[in-house]
């Protein structure tokens, strides 16, 4: 039973201020607290993806953030949650994984009001933000419209890369190319975004481009077309792929999106493999009226996200499918 | 029994590192990977491709995993 069977057996009571719950798929869930005001709250953790505590901390704050950043929010606090072996590890260890997180937790202009721990057999470590939107600018995976040009903000690949880390196939540049890319925040980009008033955005993680892009596909209505050529990768991810480093989520990915897919031509597997990998602390996939979509790029470019780049198009039908071209 | 790899109980990408090693020692002929998931099989045809090796033979064994035999003239 995966985890929505699980939840579809469970009834949630409906509140007029609960604008964004659990129904859509989407990044975080917001609530009204005034006609001006909306609270965003999310919470996100994981297990090290990376060896240097520091790192990690880094990594796993920042992706915590991105959802906030997705729903068109400013984060305000967060709060850490840790699951530690104490037996195994070092408190130097903990002390590293949070003052990574600390610190960009400052970068993301948030304060850290507390947190909760835990002793478990495996390290984990995340954090819960709690960010405002006004209620009328809230980014939903539902506000993509056809005609809409869709832009990514960072490049794919750190799923297979992240694979190719575990097998000891990364030189110290590499891992530090990959740390870093992990490690930035989605903050410019969700300002640049926000001034400029967009259709729909999410951040691509772990169900890949191809699985987030399908969610808004279904939550709009529409259909996506995304031209593989364009879509910006990690120099080394293709060289990765081929060597077979490819995470199991991302193999399961292509496999739940295949039957949403239109391919033609056909689709080289190397390629496939990049559009569903599963993302860790991925970019922003923003769906942008055409006529703002210079404006949006031109922003994005001069706060030098790692990248800004057109992906594809909407076109309304067929809908719910997404077009590899 | 020939050459083999069991890559059984292993977790991504062990399983490619252990074959990419037996290729790099044996650098021609035919040896056996065992493997138990789809994740598993999948990337070592991804290896075997990139490395210039032929898988010839998939075989499904009774516990869901499968047997490769790979060549290489």
């Amino acid at each position: 039973m995966d985890l929505t069977e699980i939840l579809n057996c469970l009834t949630f009571d409906k509140h007029p201020d609960l604008l964004v719950g659990i129904e859509t798929s989407d990044d975080a869930g917001v609530y009204r607290l005034t006609p001006e005001i909306a609270l965003i709250q999310t919470l996100d953790f994981f297990t090290p993806i990376v060896n240097d505590p520091y790192d990690f901390g880094r990594i796993a704050a920042t992706n915590a953030f991105s959802d906030v950043y997705a729903m068109g929010g400013k984060p305000l606090t967060a709060m850490n949650i840790v699951c530690f072996p104490i037996k195994e590890l070092d408190k130097d260890t903990l002390r590293a994984i949070l003052q990574g997180g600390l610190e960009v937790i400052h970068k993301a202009g948030a304060v850290m009001v507390g947190g909760h721990s835990v002793e478990d057999r495996e390290l984990k470590y995340g954090l819960s933000v709690t960010g405002i939107v006004h209620p009328d600018k809230i980014l939903t995976n539902a506000g993509a419209k056809p005609g809409d040009l869709l832009i990514l903000t960072k490049p794919l690949g750190t799923g297979i890369l992240s694979t190719a880390l575990k097998g000891g196939k990364l030189n110290e540049k590499q891992t530090c190319n990959l740390t870093e890319l992990m490690a930035t925040l989605n903050k410019d980009a969700a300002e640049v975004m926000t001034d400029i008033g967009v259709n729909a955005c999410t951040d691509i993680t772990g169900f890949g481009l191809l699985g987030h892009a399908l969610e808004i596909a279904k939550a709009s209505n529409v259909s996506i077309r995304i031209y593989s050529d364009k879509v910006p990768v990690i120099s080394d991810a293709i060289e990765f792929a081929s060597m077979g480093m490819i995470p199991e989520g991302s193999h399961l990915n292509q496999k739940f999106c295949r039957q949403y897919l239109d391919i033609s031509p056909e689709l080289d597997p190397i390629t496939g493999d990049i559009l569903a990998d599963a993302q860790t602390s991925g970019g922003l996939l923003i769906s942008v009226p055409e006529e703002k979509s210079k404006q949006l790029l031109n922003g994005l470019i001069e706060r030098k996200t790692p990248a800004a780049k057109v992906i594809g198009e909407v076109f309304s039908e067929p809908k719910g499918v997404i077009q590899i071209r | 029994m020939g050459e083999q790899v069991d890559a059984r109980g292993l977790s991504c990408p062990q399983p490619v590192i252990l074959t990419h090693n037996k290729m790099k020692v044996l650098r021609k002929g035919v040896f056996e990977v065992l493997v138990d998931t789809d994740t598993s099989r999948e990337n070592i045809s991804r290896l075997a491709k990139n490395e210039g090796w032929e898988i010839i033979d998939t075989k499904k064994t009774e516990d869901s995993g499968y047997i490769l035999t790979l060549r290489k003239e």
